[in-house]
Order: structure tokens, then C-alpha cells, then sequence
């Protein structure tokens, strides 16, 4: 692991990749800084956080890109694989070596609140955990692109496929106001998402018995509840979707200053959930 | 040291490595010989654990390589096709993170990666990146990651692809000394270079070992259409007449002449037993004085075009190695007959 971390590492800066990630990020930083802090005169520094959540969506996508689809073009993932280490130290060397890069920027930001500090009241104890949270949200949307990145051959293809889905998780909250409201609406919302998610099940295993069953079991429980309580279903759809809004734990840190422990559990679940998924789409290339 | 056992590699409809099984021991040159799209590549892929097999196993000094993946690669070097180098590295550089990745130790990293650059003389370019090497070179960079470390078995994919002649006989000399204390498996749709090298050799087509014997055996084995040639003072009917009577000859076939007086004739001898004394004597009692005799063995090249391809396309391409694996779903009739009879010859 720690062979495949170092050179990861120096290859992010002996391209430009790792340099340009981090001017993006340390210059927007500033420039929100500069408005809402310093010109401003705002005193929490997470709120220009939550304006750089935004050029996430587009400097990840640049880091994230060639982790594992380089190798599979240049052919030398045959090197990794065949050489005895294991898949998950090959991917926890990339993810670290990642996250390495991504914690420059977040290490300069810290300077922030100090400068706030310098020139009036600060509130750093809620700053610095805001920031915190700002780096590890910064590592979920890693593991998500490391994931992409694993997918395709393809830099292009990986690069714009992050950066569509963190395009979707940042307008998650606001895509969900327009689901229907009514329990009508709701329950054929929901017997959609239970389809969806039969379908992958079936794609996967090619099981058409086990998808079957599962969506005949879903369907029942959907009806059976519908008839029991209906009310349950006035706004299901958002309610339960408004869950994995990923923005939504930091958005507590920032805005209402709380120490979501929640959030940051379902953070690294949810980093740990893609690395995985990322070993698995590893081990099924061997298998295709 | 490695056991393939009833291996067989599914894409989608197509059968890469159709149930191939295998044993190889320690200390000597396999050489996998087959025309393009035989599965020579799968199978070294599978066998180094970079692909997973449809079924069947792969045992490294009874290690499963997908079982016990850490422990089974360990004691493999492997070359593929495409040398997998970190273009943005130097030689060095790269050489020493593979180093890091076998796990060799610190105190002999050092050590083994200039005894790896002295061995594939890549002193030259140590310190340049990769990406500027030439094709020979970057060939080279590949070979050293793979004897980086000296496992036990190193198994290269077409090790001299892309490298002029006298690299090429560099190369051979190379693999040659480390046979001395590895097993090397190597690949290759040349079969100058396998006959030169290897100690053992193992034809495959479509997915299936069709033959696996040293070279001398291999040629021997289709000693049965071994033929004469010979170059008699004499009248063509007589000659024809004297020979047709020594039993064992087959057919028999005119060339054209190049000595005034003499006819040139090749005789397929049809039987396994040395005629050449019947011969001598025969054409003396009828006084037609030999010239010259010359034993024709059929070459490994022809054993290599009969086992991979029809007979037809054989005689026509006999110049070429191989014609790129063009093969024709009817040849599957002759080739296992052709198996049959290789198998008894086994035994």
C-alpha cells in the first residue's frame, strides 16, 4: 500500500493534475474569503465553505479522473494485479494518495479563521469542525470518483461522469421539492424506485426468479401498507430521499454551527460503501 | 511448481482457453507456441492471477492463485504483453516502486535493481523517463520488472517483440541464464525463437494444447512422413523401378535435375524403420551409383502448421510461420485426430 501511495502521490504532482486541484480550490477559497469575509465582514468562515462546495463539482472531477482508468488504458493495472499485494491496499493507496492531495487545500484553509481572529471576533471551535466536515465531504466525493474512475477506460468519460453526479448530489435538496406531495402520486413514485431497484438486483444476479419474488414481496408491502395508513405516504418519496442528501450534514456544521456526529458517520459509510464498490468493480473486470 | 488443471476462459460465446490442463517443472524453458488469438495470452494472464478463469485451477507450488493470491504471486515474474510501465517514471524510479510492490527488502532493494539493470543493460537510460525510451528500450525496462526480485518463475508474454536482431539474441542469451536457476514460461507466434531457446515446448490452438514434448520429440513424432532425398546416375524408369521394390518406400517423387545423367528423387519413406542401407544396397546390385542422400526430418515448422492449421493452408503457406490465426471451424476434425495420435505417441 504504501509503494502504490507514494507513487501516486508524486505522480499528482509531477503532472500538473495535483497543482492545478489545488489552485482551484485554494483560489476559490480565497476569493469567497475575500467577499463574504473580509469584504463582508461575516464573521463565520463556513459560510464561504458552503459557496466552495459548488467548485467541488468541477475540481474533484480533475483529481479523481485517471485514478483508475489510466491504469487500465496504459495497462498497467496487469503490474498491480498480478504483483502480491491486495486489491484493497492498491485501492487504499490511490484513495489515500488522493486525499493527501485534497488535504493541501484544506490545510491552508485553516489559516482562515485565524485571519478572522486576527481582525475581530472569531468563532473558531465552530469553524474549524465546519471545516472538518467540508474535508471529509471532500473525501466522499473522492471515493465516488475513484469508484467512476474504476468503471471506464475512459479519463474523459470518468471525469464528466463525476462531475454529473456530484452535479446531481449538489442539487439533490432541491431536485426532491419537485417530487409529488399526494399519497396517489407517492405510492406510484415509490413502486418506480422498488422497480428500479429490482432491475439492478436482476442485472446483477440474472435471476429473474429471486427479482420476481423480491418485487412481488415489494409490491404487496407497498399496497398493504397503503391500504393500513395511508397518510404515510403524503410526502414519502422526499422525506425518504431527502435522507441521502449528502450536502445536508455539512449544511448543519456550516450554517446551524452543530457537531452532526450522525453526519459524519454517515460520511465515512458512505466512503466505505464506495471503496468497496470500487474493489468489487476491480474483481468483476477479472471475471467479464 | 505450476499445475494448470482443466482451465477453460469464456468470452461471452467464445472459448479462449478451451479445458487446457498442464504441469510445469522447475528449471526449465516452456515455450508456448501458437498462432495469434490461440490463447497464449489469456492463459498467462490467468496463471499470474490477473484474470480469473471460467473454471478449472491454477496451482503455484500448490498455491491457489485466487485463493491465496499474496503468497502465489510471489514467486511469479511476469512480463505481459504490453509492458506495463509508469510512463512519467524514470527507469529507476519505476524499477524501485516495483521493488516496493514485491515487497523485496530495503537493504537488498538496492542491490537487486542494479543487478536487474546490469543483467538487461539498461545503464544507459536509468535516469530518463520512460515515456522518451524507444520500444526496444521500454521492452527491456519490462523484462527487468519482471526478473525484479528473482521469483522462482518468471513467465514472459512475447519477451522480444519490438527488439532489433542482436537485442533479440541479448534477450535469448538472458533467458537462457536464468533458466540456469528459474522456470521461465514464455510465449511466442515465432517459432525460431522457441526452438532455439525453449526446453520444452507446448503448441496451442484455438484454446486447446495440441501438443506438448520437447522439440527434438515434436520432430520425431512426424517422422512418419519422413522423407529422402536422393540423387541416383541412372535411367528414371529403372530407378523408379529399383526403388518402388525396397519395401518401405512410399511414394515416390521427381524434382527436377540438376546433373546431367542423374535423376533427383524424393522417396516418402512410409514406415518408421531406416531404410537408407536397403537403398544403398539395392541400387548398387542394380548398379545405379547414389550420389547423394539426404535425410529429409520433417521441421518443427511443419509439425507447428500441421497442428494449427488445415493442410491445405500448410502447403500453400509453407514459407510463412503462420498465417494470422484465419482458422477454419473444420480443421477441429483433423486436429483432434491429430491429438489422438500425438497422445499415443506420448505414452
Amino acid at each position: 500500500m504504501k509503494a502504490i501511495y507514494k507513487r501516486e502521490l508524486k505522480s499528482y504532482f509531477d503532472n500538473v493534475i495535483g497543482f492545478v486541484f489545488i489552485a482551484i480550490l485554494v483560489a476559490f477559497t480565497g476569493i469567497y474569503f475575500l467577499a463574504y469575509n473580509l469584504a463582508g465582514g461575516y464573521p463565520y468562515f463556513s459560510y464561504s465553505l458552503g459557496s466552495v462546495l459548488f467548485i467541488f463539482m468541477l475540481a474533484m472531477p480533475i483529481l479523481t479522473m485517471k485514478s483508475f482508468s489510466d491504469e487500465r488504458k496504459l495497462k498497467t493495472d496487469q503490474l498491480l494485479l498480478t504483483s502480491p499485494v491486495s486489491i484493497s491496499s492498491i485501492i487504499l493507496g490511490k484513495y489515500f494518495a488522493m486525499v493527501t492531495v485534497f488535504a493541501v487545500p484544506v490545510c491552508i484553509s485553516f489559516l482562515c479563521p485565524i485571519i478572522i481572529k486576527a481582525n475581530g471576533t472569531a468563532f473558531l471551535v465552530a469553524d474549524f469542525s465546519t471545516i472538518f466536515a467540508f474535508f471529509l465531504l471532500g473525501c466522499v466525493y473522492i471515493a465516488i470518483g475513484m469508484f467512476i474512475s474504476s468503471l471506464t477506460e475512459s479519463q474523459i468519460i470518468s471525469a464528466v461522469g463525476t462531475f454529473g453526479i456530484l452535479l446531481v448530489l449538489y442539487l439533490w435538496p432541491s431536485l426532491i421539492e419537485f417530487l409529488p406531495t399526494t399519497a396517489n402520486g407517492n405510492i406510484i413514485g415509490f413502486i418506480i424506485l422498488l422497480t428500479a431497484l429490482v432491475f439492478i438486483i436482476y442485472s446483477i444476479t440474472k435471476n429473474w426468479l429471486i427479482s420476481a419474488v423480491l418485487e412481488g414481496i415489494g409490491l404487496a408491502a407497498i399496497l398493504i401498507t397503503y391500504i393500513v395508513n395511508k397518510d404515510i405516504f403524503d410526502n414519502g418519496l422526499s422525506k425518504l430521499l431527502s435522507n441521502i442528501s449528502l450536502t445536508a450534514p455539512f449544511e448543519t456544521f456550516a450554517y446551524n454551527q452543530i457537531f452532526d456526529i450522525g453526519g459524519i458517520i454517515y460520511y465515512i459509510s458512505i466512503i466505505a460503501a464506495f471503496s468497496f464498490l470500487t474493489m468489487q468493480s476491480l474483481q468483476k473486470r477479472r471475471w467479464s | 511448481m505450476i499445475e494448470v488443471k482443466d482451465l477453460v476462459k469464456k468470452y461471452g460465446n467464445h472459448m479462449a482457453v478451451n479445458h487446457l490442463s498442464f504441469t510445469v517443472e522447475k528449471g526449465q524453458i516452456y515455450g508456448f507456441l501458437g498462432p495469434n488469438g490461440a490463447g497464449k495470452s489469456t492463459t498467462m494472464n490467468i496463471m499470474t492471477g490477473y484474470l480469473g478463469a471460467t473454471s478449472g485451477e491454477v496451482l503455484i507450488n500448490g498455491l491457489n492463485v485466487l485463493e491465496e493470491p499474496e503468497k502465489a504471486k510471489k514467486s511469479i515474474g511476469y512480463l505481459p504483453e504490453i509492458p506495463p510501465l509508469y510512463t512519467d517514471m524514470t527507469v529507476y524510479e519505476y524499477l524501485s516502486f516495483v521493488a516496493e510492490l514485491k515487497k523485496i527488502p530495503k537493504k537488498e532493494k538496492e542491490e537487486s535493481i542494479e543487478k536487474v539493470i546490469d543483467m538487461v543493460k539498461l545503464e544507459d537510460v536509468e535516469g530518463r523517463l520512460i515515456k522518451n525510451l524507444s520500444k526496444g528500450y521500454k521492452q527491456r525496462v519490462g523484462l527487468a520488472q519482471a526478473i525484479l526480485g528473482f521469483p522462482e518463475i518468471i513467465i514472459l508474454d512475447e519477451p522480444t517483440v519490438g527488439l532489433d536482431p542482436k537485442q533479440i539474441i541479448e534477450i535469448r542469451d538472458l533467458i537462457k541464464k536464468l533458466a540456469k536457476e528459474h522456470t521461465i514460461i514464455l510465449s511466442s507466434h515465432i517459432l525460431s525463437e522457441v526452438s532455439a531457446i525453449c526446453d520444452h515446448i507446448m503448441i496451442i490452438s484455438h484454446g486447446k494444447l495440441v501438443a506438448s514434448d520437447t522439440p527434438e520429440n515434436l520432430e520425431n513424432l512426424m517422422s512418419g512422413q519422413n522423407t529422402l532425398q536422393l540423387s541416383i546416375k541412372g535411367d528414371k524408369e529403372k530407378v523408379q523401378k529399383v526403388l518402388r521394390s525396397i519395401k518401405g518406400v512410399g511414394a515416390l517423387e521427381l524434382l527436377p535435375t540438376v546433373e546431367d545423367g542423374c535423376v533427383e528423387i524424393n522417396v516418402t519413406i512410409s514406415d518408421k524403420t531406416d531404410i537408407r542401407e536397403n537403398i544403398f544396397y539395392e541400387c548398387a546390385n542394380n548398379k545405379l551409383p547414389i550420389y547423394t542422400m539426404k535425410h529429409n526430418k520433417v521441421s518443427l515448422e511443419d509439425v507447428f502448421l500441421e497442428l494449427t492449421e488445415s493442410k491445405q493452408d500448410a502447403k500453400e503457406d509453407n514459407d510463412i510461420l503462420l498465417s494470422e490465426g484465419h482458422i477454419e471451424e473444420k480443421e477441429e476434425v483433423s486436429e483432434v485426430s491429430k491429438e489422438e495420435k500425438l497422445d499415443e505417441s506420448n505414452l
